[in-house]
């Protein structure tokens, strides 16, 4: 457990060094980061596949892609992000300089996710380092593969000291976060979101919380079911249903629900084959503990596809449900698992009160051929993010901040989000010594009748 | 209170706080709460700090008329979607960020500025669109009282609710569940805030303290620089989160610097301060026993008279002062002014280092490099040089600390920003689906292969690449729908 203040400790002192400040470091930093998932890329599939039976494809495209995205639009944009930014003055600082200097906080807490596990950690360790502080690195412990190899590789590659990676298990965990951080970045559950706020509150540090709920996925009637529940069934059942953002449950007439189960079906058969099990494509459920619970959520169910299970291999297989009771136990967690519930409703208007009555998702799904529909659904819900007629995506544009909101998580990051996120934006005003007179109204002694401006 | 904190919240669902019209009105209406009964709020404040009407306006009454003023005109636009720079994979589609209200914002007023700081937060949330409680502190208590009588009559009802109350009646407010709290006040309640928000997964915006330098380099008009630096010193009678809390300076300057502070405070408050409408008291005695503590062993160059009766303390500068002693402890909040010599400008910063990031920092200086290094080798929630207190009156300027002295800021924009959901918004067509071909399982090692060219956008060369990449994408998805046929 000493081991930990004393990573910790030399995390901090390695920032006080000042090496991290010049932006030609921490760019350096990022290329290595870069050459790193270039040059190990088999090691990182590798240990994806030994961890949630992801392939070449699911790797690239759904974990490495987005961080060698990132770090190429970073690297790009750096220095305009670093660089003071003048503000608007009033008319008594007309003659000043007024501008917000970002700087960066010191030493950042990274917890990762065991569902994507290297993107989870990585992804904000990019927006970290850009902003100038050290960063340590907790990988979840479910995903052990991917734990171990960060541990062996991203010392090979980055400063040593500023880039500690911290493993194991809820002790562990536990004994970091009573360590002093400048800011903590935690993905997971709401549950755990909560004792790291906590400890957080203890040291008075800043967090950000990506954590997740149920993402509502409404399915209009004036819409081409085809495209959208392939869309869906893309997302849905990607890395078998442990994705935060993935679409939760449907909610749609009961006049389109067996529409929408034929087309999801074709959809699946489409890209599993007839057989999921057999497919190199589907993922594995990360261990028995969530195999189980998953499991335990089709019972009693109406199950209109899929419903069956290995519990060796740990595989669900895709799994429909319909007529689903907004009051059963699927209804109640979030699923995060191949098993996709239709909840039946009369119009937009049950849909959208349907999900006000839930906790803010973390994304909110809507598929219409209706403008209307879509604004509206936006306008009277909330959600960390939308994204109409499509599932998923938004989260790949880096403009647009990651984030969830009330128990979906709070604060935000991607892209120049997270340079903000990890950056301290410091109010400056300059000025000069000269022309006090102009000052004279504000000394004592006030007049003796109080004179309106 | 559960009645109360309940009937915010059903009236916050029933929607009418969001359309702009709504938020304007309210704003209007505070406005003329403000001027209408301007004399009363005067009265009230003043009499909770001993302070003059003319400093309650000055420093109070107007920043909020500039808030509301300031909402007034900008929230128009601020309400509108903001337009996101699209990806390639998205060049066709809507990209947004739409702003929109948390819902129920808590409040917890603090009582050095009891009006400022409990109004200018509650500015932001209605701008944003919010319904809110408000905690006045209970130490200022007729600015307490003139709220919870005032704001009812003016604003909505329901949608914004003044709770008073002492400790255990914060404590049991801060058991509910509200979407943000913004709270000013010391760290250690700080912690308190954060911990019972943290139950709920509440953000918080904590406007905390420290000790806020002041470096006084050589080579300034040392009559300029303690002119200000006794304004923002003894403004409220030092207690002030943003007050200058202790200098930094060459040993040599101590002396000058004392006579000037001297001469600087007789031209303010006169021979006899005790008698001058502009110089404030402490406000209870728990506080004024707690400065006292501080003078007590130090060398006074000048002052160190008190009276407990009217809980006055005589503005009072202190000379070679231990950064050991308990006066450097702790962030005074009062009118001692202490001194610390150091060797240099070095020395400064690794001081300044050494401890806890301050809420502001000063520099008086006509060095605009050793400023320019100052600023870039320690950090504090905002700097003013060669003034103080004023980048706390550009509502361009984002308010907060950092580290213990706060997270989170707002004042204008900042407070619009800070009270809303920032919601990331992708608006896509059912068309085009060719798009997305590629994404689709089944996978292939062609298909790695093909996306690792296109995705990485290795033809990233202007307009033409672009051109290029899109024909290329398009071949692409033929490519996969022939495959798929």
């Amino acid at each position: 457990m000493n081991k930990i203040s004393e990573v910790v400790k030399e995390a901090r002192a390695a920032f006080q060094s000042g090496r991290t400040r010049p932006l030609q470091f921490r760019i350096e930093q990022l290329e290595a980061l870069r050459r790193m998932i270039k040059e190990r890329g088999p090691d990182i599939t590798g240990a994806l596949a030994a961890d949630l039976h992801k392939n070449e494809w699911t790797s690239y495209y759904e974990e490495m892609v987005h961080v060698l995205e990132e770090i190429e639009h970073v690297i790009k944009k750096l220095p305009e992000w670093a660089a003071d930014e003048p503000v608007e003055k009033t008319p008594q600082t007309q003659q000043d300089e007024s501008y917000i200097h970002s700087e960066p906080l010191g030493v950042v807490l990274i917890i990762g996710a065991w569902n994507y596990p290297f993107n989870l950690i990585i992804q904000p360790m990019v927006g970290a380092i850009a902003a100038g502080n050290a960063v340590v690195l907790k990988p979840s412990e479910l995903s052990e593969n991917m734990a171990n190899l960060l541990a062996t590789i991203i010392p090979q590659y980055m400063d040593k000291d500023l880039y500690p990676v911290i493993n194991g298990g809820v002790p562990e965990t536990t004994e970091l976060l009573k360590e002093r951080f400048d800011h903590i970045l935690y993905t997971g559950s709401a549950a755990v979101g909560k004792i790291v706020m906590t400890a957080a509150a203890k040291h008075l540090t800043p967090v950000t919380l990506e954590l997740g709920g149920k993402s509502p996925c409404y399915v209009d009637k004036d819409c081409d079911l085809d495209v959208a529940c392939r869309r869906i069934a893309w997302g849905k059942f990607m890395n078998s249903g442990q994705t935060c953002v993935a679409p939760d449950y449907i909610l749609c007439d009961p006049s389109i629900q067996s529409q929408i189960v034929e087309k999801l079906k074709k959809s699946l058969k489409e890209f599993y084959g007839e057989d999921a099990k057999k497919s190199r494509d589907y993922g594995r459920i990360i261990n028995a503990r969530h195999y189980q619970r998953v499991m335990g959520l089709i019972k009693g169910q109406k199950v209109a596809h899929g419903g069956t299970g290995e519990e060796t291999s740990r595989y669900i297989a895709p799994t429909i449900l319909v007529d689903v009771d907004p009051q059963s136990p699927v209804m109640r967690e979030e699923i995060f698992g191949p098993v996709l519930p239709i909840v039946c409703v009369h119009s937009l208007e049950e849909a959208i009160q349907f999900i006000n009555q839930l906790e803010k998702p973390l994304a909110l799904y809507v598929f219409s051929s209706n403008d209307k529909v879509i604004k509206k659904m936006i306008a009277e819900t909330s959600s960390g993010g939308v994204t109409a007629n499509d599932v998923i995506v938004h989260i790949t544009v880096h403009s647009l901040p990651f984030g969830g909101v009330g128990h979906s998580g709070m604060g935000a990051y991607h892209g120049k989000k997270s340079f903000e996120t990890f950056s301290h934006c410091r109010s400056c005003l300059v000025r000069s010594l000269q022309n006090d007179e102009a000052h004279k109204a504000r000394y004592p002694p006030s007049p003796a009748k109080m004179s309106r401006p | 209170m559960e009645r109360e904190v309940q009937r915010v919240r059903q009236a916050f669902r029933s929607g009418r706080s969001r359309p702009l019209q709504f938020r304007l009105r309210q704003l209007a209406a505070l406005r003329r709460m403000v001027e209408e009964h301007e004399k009363d709020l005067l009265v009230a404040i003043g009499a909770d700090l001993c302070k003059s009407e003319f400093n309650v306006y000055s420093q109070e009454v107007i920043t909020i008329l500039g808030e509301i003023d300031f909402m007034l005109a900008n929230l128009p636009e601020w309400i509108t979607p903001k337009p996101a720079k699209r990806s390639l994979l998205t060049m066709l589609d809507e990209v947004c960020v739409q702003p929109e209200p948390l819902g129920v914002i808590l409040i917890i007023g603090a009582w050095n500025y009891p009006f400022v700081l409990a109004m200018q937060p509650l500015v932001g949330a209605i701008a944003a669109g919010n319904a809110a409680v408000i905690k006045p502190s209970e130490l200022s208590e007729n600015t307490a009282k003139i709220l919870a009588k005032l704001l009812p009559q003016y604003l909505d009802q329901d949608l914004y609710a003044v709770i008073n109350g002492g400790a255990e009646e914060t404590t049991e407010l801060l058991k509910h569940r509200f979407d943000h709290i913004l709270y000013t006040g010391n760290a250690a309640v700080g912690k308190i805030v954060m911990a019972a928000a943290a139950k709920h997964l509440t953000p918080v915006t904590l406007e905390l303290g420290g000790k806020s330098p002041c470096y006084v380099d050589k080579d300034c008009d040392l009559d300029v620089v303690c002119r200000r630096i006794t304004w923002g010193k003894l403004m409220n009678c030092g207690q002030t989160c943003i007050a200058p809390d202790y200098i930094l300076c060459e040993a040599s300057l101590q002396n000058q610097i004392m006579q000037k502070i001297k001469e600087t405070v007789k031209e303010f408050y006169g021979e006899n301060i005790k008698e001058s409408p502009d110089y404030e008291r402490i406000i209870n005695l728990r506080h004024f026993k707690r400065i006292q503590s501080l003078i007590e062993g130090q060398k006074i160059a000048f002052g160190g008279e008190t009276d407990e009766a009217t809980r006055y303390i005589a503005p009072t500068i202190l000379t070679d002062v231990d950064p050991k002693s308990k006066v450097m402890q702790e962030e005074i909040f009062g009118p001692i002014l202490p001194i610390v010599p150091v060797k240099n400008a070095d020395e400064a910063i690794s001081f300044i280092n050494e401890r806890e990031k301050p809420l502001a920092l000063y520099i008086f200086s006509h060095n605009n490099k050793l400023i320019k290094r100052m600023i870039d080798e320690t950090s504090s929630g905002g700097v003013t040089v060669n003034d103080v207190i004023m980048h706390f009156t550009l509502n361009a300027l984002p308010f907060g600390g950092v580290g213990s002295s706060g997270m989170g800021a707002y004042h204008g924009k900042y407070s619009f920003d800070t009270f809303s959901h920032h919601r990331s918004c992708l608006l896509k067509s059912l068309k085009r689906e060719g798009a997305n071909k590629l994404r689709y399982p089944p996978n292939s090692q062609s298909k790695v292969k093909l996306a690792k060219f296109l995705l990485l956008k290795q033809f990233n060369k202007g307009k033409l690449g672009l051109l290029l990449l899109t024909f290329l994408c398009a071949v692409a998805a033929v490519f996969f729908k022939v495959g798929y046929h």
